[in-house]
């Protein structure tokens, strides 16, 4: 198949991004995909510690930018899955380390050799988000269900159409369905009704994303969290599957659900 | 607890809140114009209307309305005189 490559982008950070990023990569890995995700997060590399694999890096994109190493003397393999890779980033350099020519040059390399191509890129709308979108075909774009998160998100939209990123999808993260239900967050309809792009996804606040991180371990490997499915459906989303956006608004804390989470579910 | 209280007796949930605040926010940003400018816009307007006009400087409203598929500049501004003029029609009348 063709390589795409899409970068996960927010505008607002800490919304979930680098979550995103590495259980999507991990979960099309496991769909039978070769998949490399990169830090595209120069000076705050987190990819690398959310995926576990921070005790392997040798090489960074930045020596492979600055001629130190091969491309492929910089790509980790992870052994937990077949075909899946992570490029980090250098931690102790800034965001000017990378050009938007470098990345589109990474890029155009990597395309060879992959079916997907995630860039994890870093908060806001300047150098760095710029830089890491310049190798992108396609977008996905991450927001919580809050007012400045999807302000934020809306500015990103419009620069990554003037970017000519196409598909753009949204993904929303950190949604609480019994606020929802309450009246109290915006829910998926509302947002989509403000923002103008196409929905890929839906992801619940879930405490599973906290102790997976804890444990470098992305939840796509093995949990089965609400999370966890919420990320598979969308990984099969991107891979043109129609999936039936889960109801998440059924009452999680009935009595099988209690057993359940009891039973380490 | 106040704020559920609030919410039982005002009936408007946060959320609808924050849907009508992002709403009126990206009619902002999506046209590049920030409140500060449309500030300085009737800042500009007003000392160009009193050349022509007197104007209830305190009594006028400026703001971005929504329409089905655009967005339009709605101004409202009264006259000093006007209140003189209908209250004298209704006498007459
Ligand atoms: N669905 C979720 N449920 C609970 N916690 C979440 C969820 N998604 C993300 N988080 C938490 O939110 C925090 C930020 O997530 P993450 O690092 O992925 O965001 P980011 O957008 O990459 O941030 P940055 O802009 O700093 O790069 C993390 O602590 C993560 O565990
Ligand atoms: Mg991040």
């Amino acid at each position: 198949m063709a390589c795409r490559i899409i970068v996960i982008t927010s505008g607002k950070g800490g919304v979930g991004k680098t979550t995103t990023t590495a259980n999507l990569a991990v979960a099309l890995a496991n769909e039978g995909y070769r998949v490399v995700a990169i830090d595209g997060d120069v000076g705050l590399r987190n990819l690398d510690v959310i995926m576990g694999l921070e005790n392997r890096i040798v090489y960074t994109l930045v020596d492979v930018i600055e001629g130190t190493c091969r491309l492929n003397q910089a790509m980790i393999r992870d052994k937990r899955t077949e075909n899946l890779y992570m490029i980090p980033t250098a931690q102790s350099r800034t965001k000017d380390a990378v050009s938007a020519e470098q990345m589109l040059d990474i890029c155009g390399q990597l395309r060879k050799e992959f079916d997907f191509v995630l860039i994890d890129s870093p908060a806001g709308i300047e150098a760095g988000f710029r830089n890491a979108a310049a190798g992108a075909d396609e977008a996905l774009v991450v927001t919580t269900p809050e007012v400045s998160a999807v302000r934020d998100a809306d500015r990103i939209i419009g620069l990554l159409e003037s970017m000519e990123k196409a598909p753009i999808s949204l993904i929303i993260n950190r949604i609480k369905p019994d606020m929802v239900k309450r009246g109290d967050m915006l829910s998926t309809e509302d947002v989509l009704d403000i923002l103008a792009v196409d929905l890929i996804g839906v992801v619940p606040d879930d405490e599973s994303v906290v102790t997976s991180s804890n444990k470098g371990e992305p939840l796509t490997f093995s949990n089965s969290s609400r999370a966890t499915k919420a990320f598979l459906n969308i990984a099969k989303r991107i891979c043109g599957n129609e999936v039936p956006f889960m109801d998440l608004s059924d009452d999680q804390k009935g009595f099988f659900s209690s057993l359940k989470r009891i039973f380490g579910n | 607890m106040f704020d559920f209280l609030k919410n039982l007796f005002s009936g408007e949930k946060s959320g609808d809140v924050a849907k009508e605040r992002l709403q009126l926010v990206l009619i902002h940003d999506r046209n590049d114009i920030a409140p500060e400018k449309l500030e300085a816009l009737k800042v500009d307007m007003v000392s160009l209307l009193k050349k022509y006009l007197e104007i209830d400087e305190m009594g006028i409203r400026m703001e971005l309305e929504r329409r089905n598929k655009s967005v339009a500049l709605v101004a409202d501004i009264p006259l000093k005189s006007s209140q003189r003029q209908i209250r004298g029609r209704k006498k007459n009348g």
